[in-house]
């Protein structure tokens, strides 16, 4: 690394941006922490504060940054993140699947804070692509036991009366679904990362549903996307009627392509398969259709053989996003132990971390909203002598439900239920920082 | 006065409507919204035409097929063209692409099969999604017929009818696939009630903890020394 101050200069006791958290072998995580060969001579960045031989090059001299004028107002009309933040990025496993199309790419969760995530780093679940559609030839059909079978535009969507901006956690039903056999995926990008945290714009389901009036007979509504996959799922009456959304914005703005634009179902708290990307029609019913996501997947299979179907609600969970595996630890001493927690039952009302791999427990701190079916932030602020750990935590929810063990779960489930996995994580925190997912007994 | 200048209002806004801002579908679907007596305020009725279009949902009762049949040999010869470089000649499943037959008796193993004549509840699943959604890339773009003749032939890979079967809109109904009544609801709430626990331990709640699995061991997460950022 070079001397000069500049923009890419970074203190002594930081970590190379470039470097930050994304290398994920070990050579790549010895490097990060400034712990390879050439790093020896000056000592380890665990070793605590040095005191300093001489003045900060980052103070003396004074930086360019603050001499030089920096950029327009307008360089960037829709901003980015910082250039040093340019591997906090969406990511995906290429083994999971056959094609890009119907792949998935997981939420950068290592590197994320508070309870919104933002709008480009949700992750991102397709079966058929990306659809890309004018929102001038957007279309909203709602049909089968109603009144009066309509059409809307989006335009007709967007004033219509009783908009109302809602966050919930959207996690696919298979987050964690390659954690069953035992530890696989290093870092909780991978492990938990099929989940976002989104404020949603949109209208009642109900509204536009008793627009168009459902028969006495009706008492399930088919939700189709229009993308190359048509995806559809069955959706009770009684949940559409109760708190689903049709949601034309997220986070304040129009939903982003890979999330739906212009238009997604919203169905608080269920597994987000439910959640139809670029809604194109709503069928009314007097039963399931039993649609493929509906039987040859999402379905979870028990040791016994047989399946569990339609379990919509997503079980309370928890996972410590720092330190894990993509965010060591990287200093003795003053610590925060940051997590996320949610439940698909309702609202967060407690977590607690384990040090020791579940034998004692502390309540974490939540920190900013508890909102029922949003992701909730915990911290727990700690002194960290250097020693290993086994990082844990565990989510309750105001139903009384407390996140279970993955032992527990297999002991109902087994182990072939892909599906639904909210089993405690243990993060393995090593005495030069370095995590790693394992599992404890 | 007011009255007037809101009825003003009204007959300047139907002006505006009925013959300026309406796009080509509503001008020619305005005789018919004519004859509703109560049309909406938002959207407009849904044309016989256009849910027909959209409509292509098929139940297991054999709600919303299509007229039309296809055989197991036809099938075969669909299969093979639209069909087989992804899931493989017999539905054996090329690479990571899925499975479609065999797998029988797998189901409680290690290593689960899950295809439609070991897995799926529903025959009118496969209907369903190859209407819409496949080929893979191409979907929506084969007839009728031929989805009855890929359903017939999928059903044939799997031990379920006969070589010389045709299946028909007629017949769709009565194909039962073995698995379905292994599919129960979700039950959580019972067999699971032990997760609701009002005090879980907080001290001593175990004996000495060891590390009995290692995610490093298997080395399958994705190294990107070099992540593609998003930000170039």
């Amino acid at each position: 690394m070079s001397q000069h101050s500049g923009p890419g200069q970074q203190g002594p006791e930081k970590m190379p941006s470039g470097t930050r958290a994304a290398s994920l072998s070990r050579r790549g995580f010895l490097s990060a922490l400034g712990m390879g060969a050439g790093a020896a001579a000056g000592g380890s960045a665990l070793a605590g504060r040095a005191l300093a031989a001489g003045p900060d090059p980052n103070i003396v001299p004074v930086p360019e940054w603050s001499k030089m004028l920096g950029a327009g107002v307008n360089v960037n009309p829709y901003g980015k993140p910082s250039m040093f933040e340019k591997d906090v990025v969406r990511r995906e496993v290429e083994w999971l699947t056959a094609s890009r199309e119907s792949s998935v790419s997981f939420t950068p969760l290592y590197a994320l804070d508070g309870v919104i995530t933002p709008n480009g780093l949700c992750f991102v679940r397709h079966h058929g692509g990306e659809a890309e559609i004018d929102p001038d030839k957007y279309r909203l059909m709602i049909h089968g036991l109603v009144d009066k079978p309509l059409v809307f535009t989006l335009e007709d969507i967007k004033r219509m009366p009783g908009r109302v901006n809602r966050a919930y956690f959207l996690e696919c039903a298979a987050n964690s679904g390659m954690e069953w056999r035992g530890a696989q995926l290093n870092g909780c990008q991978f492990t938990h990362g099929m989940i976002h945290n989104v404020f949603y714009t949109g209208i009642p389901l109900k509204t536009l549903l008793d627009m168009a009036g459902v028969q006495a007979k009706g008492k399930w509504v088919l939700a189709e996307g229009a993308d190359a996959a048509v995806m559809t799922r069955s959706i009770p009456l009684e949940k559409a009627m109760k708190d689903c959304l049709v949601a034309f914005a997220m986070n304040g703005e129009a939903l982003r392509p890979e999330q739906g634009y212009p238009v997604r179902l919203v169905v608080p708290g269920w597994e987000g398969n439910m959640w139809v990307k670029w809604l194109r029609r709503l069928k009314v019913g007097d039963e399931p259709w039993q649609q493929r996501e509906e039987t040859s997947k999402y379905t979870d299979l028990l040791a016994d053989g047989r399946s569990r179907r339609f379990t919509f609600v997503m079980d309370a969970k928890s996972v410590v996003t720092s330190p894990s595996p993509q965010a060591p630890l990287k200093h003795k001493g003053p610590n925060v132990i940051s997590g996320i927690a949610w439940s698909g039952r309702g609202t967060i009302k407690r977590v607690d971390v384990s040090l020791d791999g579940g034998r004692n427990w502390t309540t974490a701190r939540i920190e900013g909203p508890a909102m029922p079916m949003a992701m909730t932030r915990f911290y727990l602020d700690f002194d960290w002598a250097g020693d290993e750990l086994m990082v844990q935590s565990r989510a309750m929810d105001d139903t009384g439900y407390v996140q279970p063990t993955k032992n527990e779960l297999r002991a109902v489930r087994g182990t072939n239920s892909i599906y639904h996995n909210n089993g405690i994580q243990t993060w393995l925190v090593r005495s030069n920082g370095e995590t790693e997912n394992v599992e404890v007994g | 006065m007011w009255k007037s200048a809101e009825a003003l209002l009204a007959a300047g806004m139907a002006t505006l409507i009925g013959v300026t801002a309406l796009p080509a579908w509503a001008q020619s679907a305005a005789p018919h919204q004519k004859a509703s007596a109560s049309a909406p305020a938002l959207g407009r009725p849904a044309l016989p035409e256009e849910i027909a279009a959209w409509n292509i949902d098929v139940r297991p009762d054999g709600e919303g097929l299509p007229e039309g049949h296809g055989s197991v040999k036809q099938g075969e010869a669909v299969f093979l063209q639209n069909c087989a470089t992804c899931h493989g000649e017999f539905g054996e499943g090329a690479g990571r692409w899925p499975v479609l037959a065999g797998g029988q008796g797998t189901l409680k193993s290690d290593r689960p099969e899950k295809t439609i004549g070991s897995f799926w509840p529903y025959a009118s699943t496969a209907f369903d999604y190859v209407r819409r959604a496949m080929p893979f890339g191409n979907n929506q773009s084969l007839s009728a017929d031929e989805t009855y003749a890929i359903v017939a032939y999928l059903l044939n890979l799997n031990d379920l009818v006969p070589e010389d079967f045709v299946l028909s809109k007629e017949n769709f109904p009565k194909v039962q696939l073995p698995n379905q009544p292994n599919f129960y609801e979700d039950d959580r709430e019972t067999t699971e009630k032990a997760f609701w626990k009002s005090n879980p331990c907080m001290k001593d709640c175990s004996g000495p903890v060891h590390v009995t699995a290692r995610a490093q061991i298997l080395n399958v997460t994705p190294d990107e020394d070099a992540p593609k950022g998003n930000l170039e």
